[in-house]
C-alpha cells in the first residue's frame, strides 16, 4: 500500500490547527478581490501527523545508516547543533532588527567569518551564499568584477573536465564563455591543455581540489603559476574542503576565491536538499568586492551585554553591518542562512584545530582504507592514494550488469548507494566517500556487501538487475514520469 | 571530539592495510610548503560549554519570543503549528540528501510533490517547482526565465518600485554583465500605470509584487489589465506574493499571470534571522520546460505501484552544465517540508482564518494610530498586514521606545525610501494580541506628547 496523498486524504470541514478569535472589530473586504475558492487539502491533525510520520518511515538518511554518497560528504550531523540552532534568543530574531538589539546573532556571524578564514587562509569572507552554486556564481561575478575594475576584458572561464556540473552553469550564467580542460592520466590537470589556454582572455580557472575523482593535483603549485601568470584568478570549490582541514589552507597556495559548504565540511544537515549555505573567502585583492552585508566589529566602551541592562562578557565590542566597498551586491535577501551558520559554529567550536584536523585525517584514513577494500573487486579508476573519496568502475568481469545495478543493489544489503555515472569521465563510476564518522566495522560490512554484489552478478545477474527488492517501491519510470508530467495532485472542484 | 569512532589500535590496523607507516603519508600530494598548517582556533568545548555560550550570547539578542514584533518587510512572525517542528525535526528528513536515488527517497520526494500541489492551488498556478532559496533569488530566477523565454531578444526588465528593495538589488546582482537593463523603479512615483507605459517590445517581462512592499493589496482587475498589457507586447508578467495573504485574496494565477514568485518563510518557518527560507515559484504548464530549479513527478514502479522521481533533470546543470536553464542544484528541502506541513495542518479554512486575523488586527490597529496627534496612516486602501504610519519622530528613536515598553518597531522606511521620512511600516499579524495593540496605541499616545 503507498502512502495517499493529502488531496486523497482531504474531507471537507475538517481542520489541523486551532486559531484565536479576530478579537478586533472587524473592517469590510475590499470587493472584488477576495477570493472564491481556496483547492487546499482539509485534514485533522492526526492526520497531517500520520501522513508525514509515514512519509519519513520511507526515506534514508545518515541517522539511519551509511551514506557514502560521493562529493556529498554525508557525515554524520551532530544532535547539539540541532539543540543550538533551535535556542529562541536565534530563532526568534528578525532580519530588520535593529544591530544593538542582535548583538548576540552577529557576533556568532563575526566569529565564524573569523573561523572560516583562518581554516581557509584568506583575508575576508561572506556568509551570505545559500548554497555551493550561489558561492560559485558569487566567486565568478567577483572575478568578473575585479576583472572589469582593472579594464580587462577576460571572457574565458576554464573548467576541468571532471569538475560538477554547476561550475560551468554558474559560470555560464555570469556571461562568460567556458572552456574544458582535460584531465590528465594520473586524474590531474592535464597541465600542457591548461597553458595552452593561459592566455589574455583568461578570467579564471575553476578547480575542485581535490578534485571529484578524490584526488589531491599532484602540480597544484605549477597550476596555479600557469594562471596567475597570465593574469589569471584562481576559483576554489570547496566541496571536496573536508579532507583538508588542518590539512593545507587553500588561500595559502594560491587560490583567490572560494566557496565552502557548510552543509558539506562543517557537518550542518543536508535537509533532504536543503538548505546548505555556501560562504565565500577570498584574498585580500578580492574583498572589496564581496557580496554583503558583512559583519565587522568595532572596539566600544559598551558590552554587547549591557544593551540589556547586565553586563555579560570582559571584552567590550559592538558588532554592525558593513557592504565591501565594491561589493558585486547582494546575492540573496537578507544574510544568509543563519540557522545553518549557528550549527557550523557550533561544530568549530566542539572540535577545535586538532578535532578538525583529525576529521580530515580520519576522513582519508577511512576512504584510502575503504579504496584499499573496494579494489580488491572492482577495477579503480585511478590506483592512486585517495584523498577523501575514490571512484571505482561498477563493472563485472563476466557480468553484464553497471553501475546503477550494483547500486540498487546496494539498498538491499541496507546501505544508501554511492554518487554513480559521475564524474562523466568516468565510464559506470561508482564515486565512494565513507566521511570520517564511519567506523572500520561499517566500512567493512560495506566492502564485503560489495564483494557478494560482484558474486551475485555473475551468478544471479537479475538479482542485480530489478534491485531493489527491499525498499518502500521497486525501480521506478523515470521516462512515463518525465512523458506524462504529473506535477501536483489537485482536489476535486469545490461543488 | 570530532565524532570519529576509531582506536588508535584500529587506525595502526588500517594504516597497515592501506600499506603505509603513518596518516601523514597520505598527504604526500599536498605542497609541503603549506602541508599541516597549525590553525588558531579557540579551544574545543564539551555540549555543557558550548550551550552555555551558545545561550548567553543568544540572550543578548531582543527575541520575538519575549517581546512583540512589529516588524515585517519580506519576513514575518506568524503562528508554527506544533506539528511542523514535530515532523521537520524528523532526521529520517532531515539527514537525507536530495533524492537522488528515489527507491529510500519517496518520504521527500511526495512531501515535495504534496508542496508542489499546494503551491499550485495557493497561487491559481499549474505548476510549481520544489523551491529556490528565497524571495529575492526566487524574482531573479523568474526574469532570468523571461529572459530565455524571449530566447535572450529582448532585454529591458521593468521592476515596479514598489518591489521589495532586496529583490531588487538580488536580481540586479544576477544580471550583472548579461547586458540586460532593469528599470522602472527608479523613481518611486511609478506606479502600474506609469509601468504599464514603459512596456515595449525589448521588455522580456514586468515584475510587481502584491501586498507591495509598503503593505498595499494591487486589485485583481488592475492585475489582469496589466497582464493584458504585458502579454499585448510579447511580455510576461510576474508577480511577487506574500503566500498568507492569498488565503485570502484572488491569486495571481487567476490574474493572467505568468510566473508567480514569493518568500514562503511566512508558510511554517521561523523568523531565523533570515534565513534559511524558501522561494517559491509557479508557472503554467506550458512553459515547464524553460523554468528552473528541482521539480517532482508521479510515476509507477516496476509492479505498477505509484511512487514519485525527480523529472525533467534535463533541463538541469549536471546533464546540461553550461547550457542548463540555471546552476541552482538544490532547492530549500527542508524547509518546502515545513512549507507544506504548514498548509496541510492550516488547509482551506485555516489560512483563510490567519489572513482574516491578520487584516482586521492590522486595519484596526491603522485605525487607532491614526487617530493619534502626529500619527498618520499613509497607507491607500486595502492593505494587508502592514501599512505605513508617519511619526511624529525619527523612527529609530521611536523603535529605541518601543522596545523600553517591550515592542520591536516597525521598519524606519526613511532606510530605504528616502521620500518616507519618519515613516515607519508597521507589520500585525495573528501573533499580536488585541489587547497589545490597544498597549501600543497607549504607548505612541505617550510618545506624541
Amino acid at each position: 500500500m503507498s502512502e495517499p496523498l493529502l488531496c486523497e486524504l482531504s474531507v471537507p470541514g475538517r481542520c489541523g490547527c486551532t486559531l484565536p478569535e479576530v478579537g478586533v472589530p472587524e473592517s469590510p473586504l475590499p470587493e472584488g478581490f477576495v477570493r472564491q475558492d481556496l483547492p487546499l487539502p482539509e485534514v485533522s491533525e492526526v492526520d497531517v501527523v500520520r501522513h508525514f510520520v509515514r512519509l519519513s518511515q520511507l526515506n534514508y538518511g545518515v541517522d539511519i545508516g551509511f551514506y557514502p554518497l560521493g562529493s556529498c560528504t554525508m557525515k554524520y550531523n551532530p544532535k547539539v547543533n540541532e539543540v543550538a540552532a533551535s535556542l529562541p534568543g536565534f530563532v526568534q530574531t528578525h532580519p530588520y532588527q535593529p544591530v544593538h538589539t542582535v548583538q548576540g546573532n552577529l557576533r556568532l556571524m563575526w566569529e565564524l567569518q573569523e573561523f572560516l578564514k583562518e581554516i581557509g587562509g584568506f583575508a575576508a569572507v561572506s556568509l551570505q551564499p545559500a548554497a555551493g552554486a550561489q558561492g560559485e556564481f558569487t566567486g565568478i561575478q567577483m572575478i568578473r568584477a575585479y576583472h572589469e575594475e582593472r579594464g580587462e576584458r577576460r571572457d574565458i572561464i576554464l573548467i576541468p573536465d571532471s569538475a560538477h556540473g554547476t561550475n560551468p552553469a554558474s559560470s555560464a550564467m555570469s556571461g562568460f564563455q567556458v572552456v574544458e580542460v582535460k584531465s590528465d592520466a594520473r586524474g590531474n590537470v592535464d597541465l600542457e591543455d591548461l597553458r595552452a589556454h593561459c592566455n589574455e582572455r583568461l578570467a579564471g580557472l575553476m578547480l575542485t581540489n581535490p578534485n571529484t575523482l578524490g584526488l589531491f593535483d599532484e602540480h597544484l603549485l605549477e597550476i596555479v603559476e600557469a594562471v596567475h601568470g597570465c593574469g589569471g584568478l584562481l576559483y576554489g570549490d570547496g566541496a571536496n574542503m573536508n579532507a583538508l582541514l588542518g590539512i593545507v589552507r587553500p588561500g595559502e597556495v594560491g587560490f583567490d576565491v572560494f566557496h565552502y559548504n557548510l552543509h558539506k565540511t562543517f557537518s550542518t544537515p543536508h535537509g533532504g536538499g536543503g538548505p546548505g549555505s555556501g560562504p565565500v573567502g577570498c584574498s585580500a585583492a578580492l574583498a572589496p568586492y564581496l557580496p554583503g552585508p558583512v559583519v565587522e566589529r568595532l572596539r566600544s566602551d559598551e558590552c554587547p551585554g549591557e544593551v540589556r541592562g547586565h553586563t555579560h562578557t570582559e571584552e567590550c565590542f559592538f558588532y554592525d553591518w558593513t557592504m565591501p566597498e565594491r561589493s558585486i551586491g547582494r546575492v540573496k535577501t537578507f544574510y544568509g542562512h543563519f540557522a545553518v551558520m549557528v550549527r557550523a559554529y557550533t561544530y568549530i567550536r566542539m572540535l577545535g584545530a586538532a578535532g578538525l584536523r583529525q576529521v580530515a585525517e580520519d576522513a582519508v584514513l577511512n576512504a584510502n582504507y575503504l579504496q584499499r577494500k573496494v579494489g580488491e573487486v572492482f577495477r579503480l579508476s585511478h590506483n592512486r592514494r585517495c584523498m577523501h573519496e575514490f571512484v571505482a568502475i561498477g563493472r563485472v568481469e563476466g557480468s553484464d550488469v553497471r553501475a546503477l545495478d550494483i547500486a540498487k543493489r546496494l539498498i538491499d544489503y541496507g546501505f544508501h548507494p554511492p554518487t554513480n555515472y559521475f564524474p562523466l569521465i568516468v565510464p559506470e563510476a561508482l564515486m565512494i566517500e565513507p566521511t570520517e564518522t564511519e567506523s572500520k566495522e561499517t566500512l567493512d560490512a560495506f566492502a564485503e556487501a560489495l564483494r557478494r554484489i560482484a558474486e551475485e552478478a555473475r551468478t544471479q545477474p537479475e538479482l542485480l538487475r530489478e534491485a531493489p527488492h527491499r525498499a518502500p517501491v521497486r525501480r521506478l519510470d523515470e521516462v512515463k514520469a518525465a512523458r506524462e508530467l504529473v506535477l501536483r495532485c489537485t482536489l476535486p472542484v469545490a461543488r | 571530539m570530532a565524532y570519529t569512532p576509531h582506536t588508535e589500535a584500529q587506525r595502526r590496523e588500517m594504516l597497515r592495510a592501506i600499506g603505509v607507516e603513518s596518516v601523514a603519508e597520505l598527504f604526500a600530494d599536498v605542497p609541503a610548503s603549506c602541508r599541516f598548517p597549525e590553525l588558531k582556533l579557540p579551544a574545543p568545548l564539551s555540549e555543557v560549554e558550548i550551550l552555555r555560550e551558545l545561550r548567553e550570547i543568544a540572550s543578548w539578542n531582543a527575541s520575538a519570543e519575549e517581546f512583540t514584533c512589529l516588524l515585517g518587510a519580506g519576513a514575518y512572525h506568524h503562528y508554527i503549528p506544533s506539528v511542523v517542528p514535530a515532523i521537520v525535526s524528523r532526521s529520517e528528513f532531515y539527514t537525507a540528501y536530495t533524492p537522488y536515488q528515489p527507491e529510500i527517497s519517496q518520504g521527500t520526494l511526495q512531501a515535495i510533490f504534496e508542496y508542489q500541489s499546494m503551491i499550485c492551488a495557493l497561487t491559481g498556478m499549474e505548476v510549481a517547482n520544489a523551491s529556490h532559496y528565497d524571495g529575492g533569488t526566487a524574482v531573479a530566477e523568474a526574469i532570468l526565465m523571461a529572459r530565455s523565454a524571449a530566447r535572450g531578444k529582448r532585454r529591458r526588465v521593468l521592476l515596479s518600485p514598489d518591489l521589495h528593495p532586496e529583490y531588487r538589488q538580488v536580481a540586479r546582482t544576477y544580471l550583472r554583465g548579461s547586458g540586460m537593463e532593469l528599470l522602472g523603479d527608479e523613481r518611486p512615483e511609478n506606479d502600474l500605470d506609469a509601468l504599464e507605459k514603459m512596456l515595449d517590445g525589448d521588455t522580456c517581462c514586468l515584475v510587481v509584487q502584491t501586498p507591495t512592499f509598503l503593505g498595499e493589496v494591487l486589485a485583481p482587475a488592475r492585475l489582469r489589465r496589466l497582464a493584458e498589457a504585458a502579454h499585448a507586447v510579447g511580455a510576461m508578467l510576474v508577480v511577487a506574493v506574500d503566500p498568507i495573504s492569498l488565503g485570502l485574496f484572488v491569486p495571481p494565477g487567476e490574474c493572467g499571470a505568468d510566473i508567480v514568485v514569493g518568500e514562503g518563510q511566512a508558510l511554517g518557518n521561523p523568523l531565523n534571522f533570515g534565513g534559511p527560507y524558501l522561494g517559491f515559484f509557479a508557472c503554467r504548464q506550458a512553459d515547464v520546460r524553460k523554468m528552473a530549479g528541482r521539480l517532482v513527478g508521479q510515476t509507477v514502479d516496476a509492479e505498477g505501484k505509484r511512487g514519485f522521481v525527480l523529472t525533467l533533470s534535463t533541463r538541469e546543470q549536471h546533464i546540461r552544465r553550461e547550457k542548463a536553464t540555471s546552476n541552482i542544484c538544490t532547492n530549500q528541502s527542508l524547509n518546502a517540508l515545513a512549507a507544506a506541513v504548514y498548509l496541510a495542518a492550516l488547509g482551506k479554512r485555516g489560512l483563510r482564518r490567519v489572513a482574516e486575523i491578520c487584516y482586521h488586527r492590522a486595519h484596526y490597529a491603522a485605525e487607532r494610530i491614526g487617530r493619534l496627534p502626529g500619527f498618520e496612516v499613509r497607507s491607500t486602501w486595502p492593505f494587508f498586514q502592514e501599512f505605513v504610519v508617519s511619526c511624529p519622530l525619527p523612527v529609530d528613536e521611536l523603535n529605541d521606545r518601543l522596545l523600553d515598553e517591550g515592542f520591536i518597531g516597525g521598519f524606519d522606511l526613511s532606510q530605504t525610501h528616502p521620500h518616507l521620512e519618519r515613516c515607519t511600516l508597521l507589520c500585525v499579524t495573528e501573533m499580536v494580541p488585541p489587547a497589545e495593540i490597544d498597549r501600543l496605541v497607549q504607548v505612541l499616545r505617550r510618545v506624541s506628547r
